[in-house]
Order: structure tokens, then C-alpha cells, then sequence
């Protein structure tokens, strides 16, 4: 089994929530050896979150935190006394990465910002994952990820054609931001292995939407035009959009980019009447009458199972993919052969399917692993790593330090 | 002059539209050489695709383009003919990392073969991009953004549940592959510091969407439960109806909430004036406000109250008290943000045709090698000549493959 390309590298990880430990999942999922720092006062508040193993809720039950968290140490550490700052110090010396998604204030009440930390660990890379940066008047402003959406004014125009901005279903800052900070970090490391220096690094999760919000920031730049909701139209392709099909609430996708795939799409369907309009043979004509060619295109993909039209359209090269549910992609036949469906035991979340890699390395792809349980590591951290004594961690345990 | 972090790296793009483009632009940030390959005549596809400055279809004015592309050379090389394969050959010879979106099936006649490519230039790393990696039963099926929202997951658990679902705009399956596609590939070139090797990087881009899901996965296979589109609060991860998340109407636009701690409540109730209704002690706590006996009426105040704020006096007031509430903000009013103002988050650069525009910046920045923008995105084949009489073509070589349509 090869180890994984960060295989040597340590991270003490002060992050919780999600976008943090997104972060530092997606480097433990590479090799890195990550020690997550919670305390039983202070566990991660994902362990809260649902869904837990038969409903049940507990700190070591959460299926949401076992994907944030896979593959990390953890240990349950006092940080409100002095001698749990003096302890995960001693980590950071041993540390290669220290990350952290704190609002500014915490790292600083504990002593533990860039240039406090830069002096135990003058190469050390250090990662702060916050909401608005380290600096400017919203600095210490709070925002979780749904926040985020509406700050990078991608929030503005997710809805139906003329109606209100709606919910998004998926928290997008959390996860793009764990994504952004590892890029940053292997920025980083890749530095350090040159030159032997670290670095901090300041990232913002407003700016980092603001990055993924560019189709549309760039028509205000150039244009002074407001994005608007759209629903599923795109001002380039006709069709576009999702059509229902057979059964309750299912549904295909079908984007078509160009008159040859409009050609495709109508052979596939058989060519009927509608399709040959006039007024259909462009895709400008198209999106005129865009309202009346879902309604054909509806009429058609109502008659089929979502994985029939899937299959006509596919075969004539015709872009179509059904929406898939959650118990439909972990028995997805693509996935499955792909070993992208990765089946972890644990002790108390049980035996569960769990997203894989999603970057596949040919000779170095790292594994995966499950979640630690609270305070699983501490034996290892603090024995192992740190070299205290059994009587040193229990003392220290009675003393509500490792607590 | 400040460091670079990928300073002499060199990449090669073989790659359209957005996910491997992006995914190189990072690189190309960082300090990477990167040079884009294109299609004599036509270019990117995103070329085609607007906004266009001023609405101006030209090939030069796209705006996602000139944003996605900056800081790279631009070649235009015909890779599908004889000659352009040997120019192809050429440039993989030297080079560190090629990104290609190009289709399982048409890798062998573009002479993309991996195992050939490792004898030719066995440091070589290569990150293909494409919507359902390498194999598997859906690998040659196509897919545009919308398709991969849909085929990852991603699209079940969005829109309203009365309507048809509804994809995020902006190509965000194509913005999380390239954020894939550039991990494994700096992955892959940290691990060749180590071991001296190139290696293969396979990105589904409906895996990269189908990673990032919350809870769909785990509950489908924890508890065989599926979760559905909603824009119920208690279906969106809050345990009561009561505790604001979600969009809300202000008297001049929407602001978000998302509360998850009882002290954030009390903020929000500070902010409302302490009315009677609102201090109700069964509501201070997430768990105990779920036994309130109206939660409708409750959510109903809740609503009339924030309708009666600005979105940008409410933004301001929640935060005073540490409530994670803000502002819905429409695209003209992010450019004004004083937080995104005063942090000089954008960036300002000249491009021969399209002028002067301001561009998203940095998303991060690092203290000692900084993202930075040093040129604009390049005209189609801007670099022809740069690039080619480096690998030894002399003008006349070149005028030749340009007449022959192979440039």
C-alpha cells in the first residue's frame, strides 16, 4: 500500500467546523499526518452534527464528521490553561503545518499567532482560514459558509427566473475554501522544500467565493450588468436545463452546446415535428422560445426512466445525465467501478459508505481512513510523539490538562 | 522582486472552457510558466462564450476567459496533424506538468498515451480533467456543468421541492474540478521532489462535486435515508423552524442567517429591540426552542422583523453582537464591499483589446510567494513565436505551419 505524497508531513490542526477540517482531510487523505486538537469541553462542533448511527446521537456517531475528518489523530487537550498552551506548543516544534479557522481573536488570546509561533518554529507553515482575513473592517465579523453565498453575490442570483434568491442546498464556501487553503498550503510546502522556509498564509472566504463568483462579477466589471436569478437557462445553450422523466420527481439533465448536438439530440428523439421547426434551428431561436421547447422536450422525457434517455442521449453523443439521489450514487455502477465508494468500519458510526479520492494519483494516491474517536490519540501524541511518561499523562489527565 | 513558488516550473495546457484552464491559471499565479495550447482559428472554446465586453462577441472579450487565462502564453498548434504532434512532442519533452481535458477515447491518436510519454520524459506529470475520469462505464459519455451537477448529486439537493431542481450558476462543477485537478497535481509535483518521478492524475468531475454533498452520502448510507431538495429550515440542518437560516427579506433586498449558538440568538433578539415575543425562555436554546408550541407564529415575527431593517443596517447591527447574519449583496455591490476595498482585493490589468477591466484578485495570500498578476490573458497565438523559435523553428517554419494551418 504506497503512503501517499505528504507522507512525513505533520499538521496540528486547531480547525472545526467544516471548512478547516475540509482542508486538512484533503491532506491526511494524501499521507499527512494531521493532530486535530479538540477538548472534551471543547469538541469539534461537527460531532454534532446529524446523521448519527441509527439516530442516536454522540460524539463518535456523526456520519458528517467522519467525511470532514477521515484519516486524522485526535487529541483532547485543555486549552485554557496554561500548561495545555505550553503541551501543544511542544506540537507545533514537531509540526511541519499549524492550521487554524478561528475568528481573529483566539490564536491571539492563546499566544499562538504567526509570529508567536514563527519563534518556536521558524519554518513552520501557518494557515488562518477565516471568514473576511486578517485585516479590513470586517475582520472580525463572524460568517459561517451559507453566509458566504450571499457576501460573493453568487447568493443574489441562485433562484427561479424572476423570483427571489433561494437556499442553497450545499454550504459552497466551506468545502471551496478547504479546497483554496490546500492548494495554498502545497504552494507552500513545495516552497519550503526548496528553500527551507515556511510562511503564513491569510485566506478569506468571502474572497475565495468571489473567485469561483468571476462568469458573472465579469459582466458587472465590463458591462455594469447586475446578475439576476436565471433559473436553469444559460444564455449559450437551448436546451438547458433539467426535464422531468418517469416516477416521482425524477429528473434528466440535457444541456445542448451546439447545432451539431442539436442535430444528435433530434435524431435521437426521432425527429418529430417540433423538433424540424423553423424556429427551433438556432439556438437563438431556441432561447426565444425557450418556454415552449422545454414543454416539447418535457414531453418527451416524461415517457422514459432517467437512465433510459441517459442511455439514448449518450449514445449519440447528445450531453444527458440523470439526477442522481444520495442511495442512487452510492450503488452508482460508474463510481463503484471507479473505487470511488469507500466502505469504512468504525467503531460506533458502524460499516458506511463514504465518498473516495476525488484526485487519483497513479503512484502515489495516499488512502483513506476512518475518523478518529475523541481524544483517540492522545497515547500516541503524547507518549509516543511528545515522549511523556504513563504517570506524566495520567497526572496530567487529572488535572483537567489532557481533558 | 518577490519569490514565486512554482518559479520554473513549467506547464502545459491542453485543456478548454473552465476546469483545466483554472486549474493551470492557479499555477500560472504562483509562479509557474504556463503555456496554452489552442485550435488555430477558433481557440478555446471559451472564447465563444460570453460575457463579452460590451456584448461584443469577439474572441478577445470574454470575460470568464481573459480571467481564467491570465498570467499565460498563449500558442494556437494543430495537434491532430503530423507535423503538429512532432511541435507537441517537443514541448512535452520539456516540460513538468501537461493538463489535458482531452477524452479517454481520443488519448492514443493525440499521442497522449501515458506509458510513451513516461519514456520520452519520465518526470513528466500529466492531470487529465475530465467529466468522468479515465474508466469505468461512463468514461466516453459528455457532460457540460449542468450535467455534472446532476449526475454527482449535487443538483437533488437544490431548488425549491414544488419546482424543477436547480443547478448553482457560475460552472461550479467545473470550479471544483479545477481546485481537484490543482491539488493533485501539486501533490504529484511535491511527491517528485521526493522520488524523482512524474506520475498520472485522473479527475472525474463528478467526483470532485460528488465530495462535497454535507450529509447526502452518510444518511443515504447510514440510515437509507435520501435527502431532497427543500427550502424547509428544519430540513436544512437546523433542528427547529424557529432559529433563523436562510434567506430573508429586508425592507431593500435579502440577507442570510445561519445561527447556530444560543448567544447569537440573543444577539439577534438585541437587534429586533428585546420585543416580548422574542424573549421567551424556551426560545434561548436550539434544542428547547424546538418544544415552543407556536414555532409558526414565532418564525412569522421573526420574518416581519427582519422585513422592517435595510439588509445593510441589519448586516451591520447583527455583527456588533456577533450574529452570523449577512447581507445578500448583488454583483455591483460586491465591487463596492469595504471589506473587499480596503483588503485591494482586486485587480486591475491592460489587455491589448479589451482594455483596462478589474478582475477578481488573489484568493489567498501568502507571506513570502505571492499570488501575483503579471500579464494579461493571451491574445490567440500571441506566443507562437516566443515559444516555437525557442524549440529551434525558424520564421520560415513558421510561416510554413501557418499557411498549412498547423499554427
Amino acid at each position: 500500500m504506497n503512503k501517499g505524497p505528504l507522507s512525513g508531513i505533520r499538521i496540528c490542526d486547531f480547525t472545526w467546523a467544516w471548512a478547516g477540517p475540509q482542508c486538512t482531510r484533503l491532506l491526511a487523505d494524501m499521507g499527512a499526518e494531521v493532530i486535530k486538537i479538540e477538548s472534551g469541553k471543547r469538541p469539534d462542533i461537527g460531532r454534532r452534527l446529524p446523521p448519527f448511527n441509527n439516530d442516536k446521537p454522540g460524539l463518535n456517531r456523526s456520519g458528517r464528521f467522519q467525511k470532514r475528518n477521515r484519516g486524522k489523530l485526535s487529541i483532547t487537550l485543555n486549552l485554557t490553561k496554561p500548561e495545555g498552551i505550553e503541551l501543544v506548543k511542544k506540537i507545533i516544534k514537531k509540526s511541519d503545518i499549524l492550521t487554524e479557522n478561528f475568528s481573529r481573536r483566539v490564536m491571539k488570546e492563546f499566544e499562538l499567532e504567526y509570529e508567536a509561533v514563527k519563534k518556536l518554529n521558524e519554518s513552520i507553515i501557518y494557515l488562518s482560514l477565516s471568514a473576511f482575513g486578517n485585516d479590513g473592517p470586517y475582520k472580525d465579523f463572524v460568517a459561517y459558509g451559507p453566509n458566504q453565498s450571499g457576501l460573493c453575490g453568487l447568493g443574489s442570483f441562485f433562484g427561479y427566473k424572476d423570483g427571489p434568491p433561494i437556499n442553497m442546498g450545499v454550504a459552497l464556501g466551506d468545502p471551496t475554501a478547504g479546497l483554496y487553503g490546500a492548494v495554498a498550503l502545497l504552494a507552500a510546502l513545495y516552497h519550503r522544500k526548496k528553500t527551507g522556509k515556511g510562511q503564513s498564509i491569510d485566506l478569506s472566504q468571502t474572497e475565495i467565493l468571489t473567485c469561483v463568483t468571476s462568469q458573472a462579477l465579469m459582466d458587472y466589471s465590463m458591462n455594469k450588468r447586475v446578475a439576476v436569478p436565471e433559473g436553469n437557462s444559460d444564455p449559450f445553450m437551448a436546451p438547458h436545463g433539467f426535464f422531468p422523466c418517469k416516477g416521482d420527481d425524477q429528473w434528466v439533465s440535457i444541456a445542448i452546446g451546439n447545432e451539431n448536438e442539436w442535430q444528435a439530440f433530434c435524431n435521437a428523439v426521432g425527429n418529430p415535428e417540433w423538433c424540424l421547426q423553423e424556429k427551433f434551428s438556432s439556438c437563438k431561436g431556441r432561447l426565444e422560445n425557450e418556454a415552449e421547447l422545454n414543454q416539447q422536450v418535457t414531453s418527451w422525457t416524461n415517457k422514459f426512466d432517467k437512465l433510459e434517455v441517459m442511455e439514448i442521449f449518450q449514445q449519440a453523443h447528445v450531453a444527458a445525465m440523470p439526477i442522481f439521489d444520495g442511495r442512487e450514487i452510492i450503488n452508482n455502477e460508474h463510481l463503484k467501478e471507479r473505487g470511488f465508494l469507500a466502505a469504512i468500519k468504525h467503531p460506533e458510526v458502524g460499516k458506511h459508505i463514504m465518498h473516495g479520492l476525488s484526485m487519483k494519483l497513479s503512484k502515489s494516491s495516499g488512502q483513506i481512513k476512518r475518523a478518529p474517536l475523541l481524544g483517540e490519540h492522545n497515547q500516541y501524541v503524547f507518549g509516543d510523539l511528545l515522549g511523556l511518561g504513563n504517570d506524566e499523562i495520567a497526572k496530567l489527565q487529572e488535572e483537567e490538562i489532557i481533558y | 522582486m518577490s519569490t514565486k513558488a512554482f518559479a520554473g516550473v513549467k506547464v502545459l495546457e491542453l485543456s478548454q472552457f473552465v476546469s483545466g484552464p483554472y486549474c493551470a491559471g492557479i499555477l500560472a499565479h504562483l509562479g509557474a510558466e504556463v503555456i496554452k495550447i489552442e485550435p488555430p482559428e477558433r481557440g478555446d472554446r471559451l472564447r465563444h462564450v460570453g460575457p463579452f465586453l460590451k456584448d461584443d462577441p469577439d474572441r478577445e472579450k470574454s470575460g470568464l476567459f481573459l480571467f481564467l487565462n491570465q498570467n499565460k502564453l498563449g500558442v494556437t498548434l494543430d495537434i491532430r496533424t503530423e507535423k503538429g504532434q512532432e511541435v507537441f512532442q517537443r514541448l512535452l519533452r520539456d516540460a513538468d506538468i501537461l493538463i489535458d481535458d482531452v477524452p479517454p477515447s481520443q488519448r492514443l491518436e493525440l499521442g497522449l498515451d501515458y506509458d510513451e510519454l513516461q519514456n520520452l520524459n519520465p518526470r513528466l506529470i500529466i492531470t487529465s480533467i475530465t467529466p468522468f475520469g479515465q474508466h469505468g462505464p461512463y468514461k466516453d459519455y459528455k457532460a457540460y456543468d449542468i450535467n455534472i451537477q446532476a449526475a454527482s448529486g449535487l443538483a437533488g439537493i437544490n431548488g425549491d421541492p414544488d419546482k424543477e431542481p436547480l443547478r448553482i450558476p457560475g460552472m461550479q462543477a467545473h470550479f471544483q474540478s479545477a481546485l481537484n485537478g490543482a491539488i493533485g497535481t501539486l501533490s504529484a509535483l511535491f511527491f517528485r521532489e521526493i522520488s524523482g518521478e512524474g506520475q498520472y492524475v485522473d479527475i472525474s468531475e463528478q467526483e470532485c462535486c460528488a465530495s462535497i454533498l454535507g450529509d447526502v452520502m452518510s444518511n443515504a448510507s447510514m440510515l437509507d435515508r435520501v435527502r431532497k431538495r427543500s427550502q424547509s429550515l428544519a430540513d436544512m440542518g437546523s433542528h427547529t423552524m424557529i432559529w433563523p437560516i436562510g434567506n430573508f427579506e429586508t425592507r431593500d433586498g435579502y440577507v442570510n442567517t445561519c445561527l447556530l449558538e444560543p448567544h447569537q440568538w440573543k444577539g439577534l433578539v438585541e437587534v429586533f429591540g428585546n420585543p416580548e415575543w422574542a424573549l421567551d425562555p424556551k426560545l434561548a436554546d436550539l434544542f428547547s426552542s424546538q418544544e415552543h408550541e407556536n414555532p409558526e407564529g414565532v418564525s412569522r415575527k421573526i420574518k416581519t422583523s427582519i422585513k422592517s431593517f435595510d439588509k445593510e443596517t441589519l448586516f451591520q447591527e447583527a455583527q456588533k453582537r456577533r450574529v452570523p447574519l449577512a447581507a445578500i449583496k448583488n454583483t455591483a455591490e460586491v465591487f463596492s464591499s469595504p471589506q473587499l476595498i480596503e483588503r485591494d482585493f482586486f485587480d486591475e490589468i491592460e489587455h491589448p483589446v479589451a482594455g483596462k477591466l478589474t478582475y477578481p484578485g488573489a484568493p489567498f495570500r501568502l507571506s513570502e510567494t505571492p499570488w501575483s498578476l503579471d500579464r494579461p490573458a493571451p491574445l490567440l497565438g500571441q506566443h507562437n513565436k516566443k515559444i516555437y523559435s525557442k524549440l529551434g523553428y525558424s520564421n520560415s517554419d513558421l510561416e510554413q505551419m501557418s499557411l498549412e494551418k498547423i499554427i
